[in-house]
């Protein structure tokens, strides 16, 4: 049996999606820039994958650029947030929790003189809204803060913090990445007072290589990708029209029937959450004290004491269950995770914690079976313990 | 650009009567590196040198890299054929080579040359001095320094005539094939694929084995030695991998023996494994990348008692090596940016806290009496569930 539990890393892509894709690619294949009529044809799916996000998002078509995913969508927004408001300040807020794609921008950024508060968060990984509202500043450019946890689920309150931004500083704008909450949840970015979202496609069983970046109208952007002036000048580079038309398609695809997807995968958490939790020597990290639904859908982090995550991770894939660990560790170059060490999570467990991520495809069988594989290895492979 | 390449070897040019064995050897290393790319190439063995003539479309560059890597070869020259070896054409052609070889004419040179056709109307002494003379009058800002040139303009006069100055340096080492083979630990570490370029460069043929321990070292780990073994067949030649599951074994001696000297007892089982390996692959010894004193399981005591369970020559090259002449030579030979791929192999993971470092041979034996039940069944097992991989640049 072969069980993917790594949806929070890739999904598999929606059948409609592949196949709106090959149409793309084999039929309708012009430039959208073109003045022909294959030209048009083109531009009308992207048109269409427009149509599709804005009315998800209630927003603009003016709204959306497409870019290649996630990373480039968050890079966009940093940097091209910095570039656009160099006179508004040189001061960022982020917090410890983030994806390497916000960490890293905001590096680049801090070697160009920038300044960038990193906001820790409590034991249940949330930000909490006093901290942010302590570290805010005349001169913050930008605060970026993430919807959902990639690798422990936390879910932070983005209506709550993007109320304290804008009531500190009306000039600052406010990015969330919500690369692993769209797809889950209802994201309305005018109510929720975001300027800037980054979303994936591939996260939502559209193709790699997609995404978009939802900008805010009159949010002063600066575009990183220079070239023929493609989006409006925002993004540079001909469309990746059948990754566009196919992010549409998973965009729609995916609110449908919304509400009884996401009761199915919270239904899924809690056997998953109950089945490894009766085991001995399992727990589930950033749950205590919450409710089920105060987590994200998907994401299930657990640890196993006395077994090393990459072990237990190689030894679940002999058996077809996949998994990812929170931690690219090595004896040679530790590099534990940082939103565990954030949420409080005790050294010896660090390197023993696997992330399972679930998708609206998975069933109660594989759930089950997943489980099962856990309890039969968890005797064998404590049989050797690292000292 | 060049029609031609003068190849030098060093240690072959000594062997005496072996030396057509040799001279053989090489130049079928060097037909198999040119095969790998575009452009046909004839290989021509003549009085104590090898020539390449190149024919239709090829990389220059690539060629001279290829060459670069065949053991035995110590320099690589451009040559430029020239079939019309009457004098004015000669010199003509020689000025020609000098302005195309180099950006601008203004350094110290001299000629040199060398005669096999004795019945060209001048002698070697003559053609040097008339060829100087030219090149003077041709190029102003040239100058003569037959003590200490900058550049040395080789003439060699024979059915035709050859220019060259130029002298790529070569791997060096004696031509794979002269020298049996040898059975390489090879890890994915920086020290194993190193040691196996050494001994290879002495003209053996290697072979490889890998200890995998699933689950505790990942496929990663194992593409990585895969990577690493294609990376050094590009001088060893083909490489016959042999992957051992080594899980079992590992676990039994963790339950069995004392921690302390899991390492070296681990170790141990390794050697025998890869010797019976050796032994049915035709190998004339074991080659190891150890270095005393680099780790615990690399103390003299250590060597010691790991060598105690072996019967063929266990081959060390960097045995007196610092790590950084070790690090040295991986990044010459292009193995080091893979070897730092940070995956856990075996031996990183099932190591104690404090391995002994003064194991007595004596004790270890006797440590290793608590896996009598179980571990020649587990050996052989291992051997019958061994995964070849036919590995090549």
């Amino acid at each position: 049996m072969e069980v993917y539990l790594d949806n929070a890393a890739t999904t598999r892509i929606f059948p409609e999606v592949r196949e709106r894709m090959v149409q793309v690619m084999e039929e309708d294949y012009g430039n959208p820039s073109s003045k022909h009529t294959k030209g048009m044809e083109a531009e009308n799916y992207i048109r269409e994958a427009k149509e599709q996000i804005r009315k998800q998002l209630k927003c603009e078509a003016k709204e959306l650029i497409f870019t290649s995913g996630g990373t480039e969508s968050n890079n966009q927004a940093l940097i091209g947030a910095a570039m656009a408001n160099k006179r508004a300040g040189k001061h960022m807020i982020t917090t410890r929790i983030e994806h390497a794609s916000v960490h890293e921008p905001l590096a680049f950024l801090e070697e160009q003189g920038y300044e960038v508060t990193y906001l820790p968060v409590n034991a249940q990984g949330k930000v909490e809204p006093e901290v942010l509202a302590r570290a805010m500043r005349e001169d913050t450019v930008l605060v970026s803060i993430m919807y959902v946890n990639n690798e422990i689920g936390s879910v932070q309150d983005i209506g709550q913090l993007s109320a304290v931004v804008h009531e500190t500083n009306p000039r600052t704008l406010f990015h969330v990445d919500a690369i692993q909450a769209f797809g889950k949840y209802q994201i309305v970015p005018k109510r929720l007072g975001i300027d800037l979202m980054s979303v994936s496609g591939h996260k939502i069983h559209g193709p790699k290589g997609s995404g978009f970046l939802y900008v805010r109208n009159g949010t002063k952007l600066r575009p990183i990708l220079f070239g023929g002036g493609q989006q409006q000048g925002m993004r540079s580079g001909t469309e990746n029209v059948p990754a566009i038309a196919g992010l549409g398609e998973a965009v729609q695809l995916i609110y449908t029937d919304h509400a009884a997807k996401v009761e199915r995968l919270y239904a899924r958490k809690q056997q998953l959450i109950q089945g490894l939790q009766s085991l001995e020597g399992v727990r589930v990290q950033g749950i205590a004290g919450m409710e089920l639904r105060e987590t994200a859908p998907h994401i299930v982090s657990a640890s196993f004491a006395g077994i090393r995550s990459e072990v237990m991770l190689h030894a679940l894939a002999e058996r077809g269950v996949f998994v990812s660990s929170g931690s690219a560790c090595s004896s040679n170059h530790p590099e534990l995770s940082g939103t565990l060490q954030a949420i409080g999570v005790e050294d010896a467990l660090l390197d023993a914690t696997l992330r399972f991520s679930l998708s609206v495809t998975s069933t109660a069988e594989e759930v089950d079976y997943a489980i099962r594989q856990v309890a039969e290895l968890l005797p064998v492979l404590r049989r050797f313990v690292r000292h | 650009m060049y029609q031609a390449f003068l190849l030098k070897y060093a240690e072959i040019g000594i062997k005496g009567k072996n030396r057509y064995k040799f001279e053989n050897a090489l130049c079928e290393q060097i037909r198999r590196k040119l095969d790998k790319i575009d452009g046909e190439f004839q290989v021509i063995r003549e009085q104590g040198r090898i020539f390449v003539e190149a024919q239709g479309d090829f990389d220059y560059e690539e060629a001279i890299q290829e060459m670069g890597m065949v053991f035995g070869v110590s320099g690589i020259s451009p040559v430029e054929v020239i079939e019309d070896k009457s004098w004015e054409n000669l010199a003509a052609a020689v000025g020609d080579f000098v302005e195309h070889q180099y950006d601008s004419q203004d350094f110290t040179f001299k000629v040199k040359c060398r005669r096999s056709d004795k019945h060209y109307p001048m002698t070697s002494p003559e053609v040097c001095m008339e060829l100087g003379g030219y090149l003077l009058e041709r190029f102003a800002d040239l100058s003569v320094d037959v003590h200490d040139p900058e550049v040395v303009i080789w003439i060699e006069v024979r059915d035709k005539a050859y220019v060259y100055s130029k002298v790529y340096p070569g791997a060096c080492g004696m031509p794979l094939g002269t020298n049996g083979k040898a059975m390489l630990l090879l890890s994915g570490g920086i020290d194993s694929p190193v040691a196996g370029y050494m001994i290879a460069k002495r003209g053996v043929f290697i072979d490889a084995v890998y200890f995998h321990a699933p689950p505790y070292t990942s496929e990663r780990a194992k593409q990585k030695v895969v990577d690493l073994a294609k990376l050094i067949a590009r001088y060893t030649g083909p490489i016959r991998l042999h992957v051992v599951n080594f899980t079992d074994i590992q676990l039994y001696i963790y339950e069995q023996c004392p921690h302390e000297e899991l390492t070296i007892i681990m170790r141990r089982y390794m050697m025998r494994i890869a010797e019976t390996l050796a032994e049915q692959n035709n190998c004339l010894g074991l080659i190891t990348g150890e270095s005393i004193g680099q780790v615990a399981s690399q103390t003299m005591h250590s060597l010691a008692a790991t060598n105690d369970v072996c019967h063929l020559p266990v081959y060390r090259p960097l045995i007196g090596f610092d790590k950084q002449d070790i690090v040295n030579i991986s990044e010459k030979i292009g193995t080091f940016e893979t070897s730092i791929q940070p995956f856990e192999d075996c031996c990183t993971i099932f190591v104690a806290k404090h391995p002994v470092t003064r194991p007595e041979v004596q004790r270890i034996r006797q440590s290793e009496k608590n896996l009598e039940e179980k571990i020649d069944e587990m050996v052989q097992t291992a051997l019958d569930t061994i995964e070849v991989i036919e590995v090549d640049s």
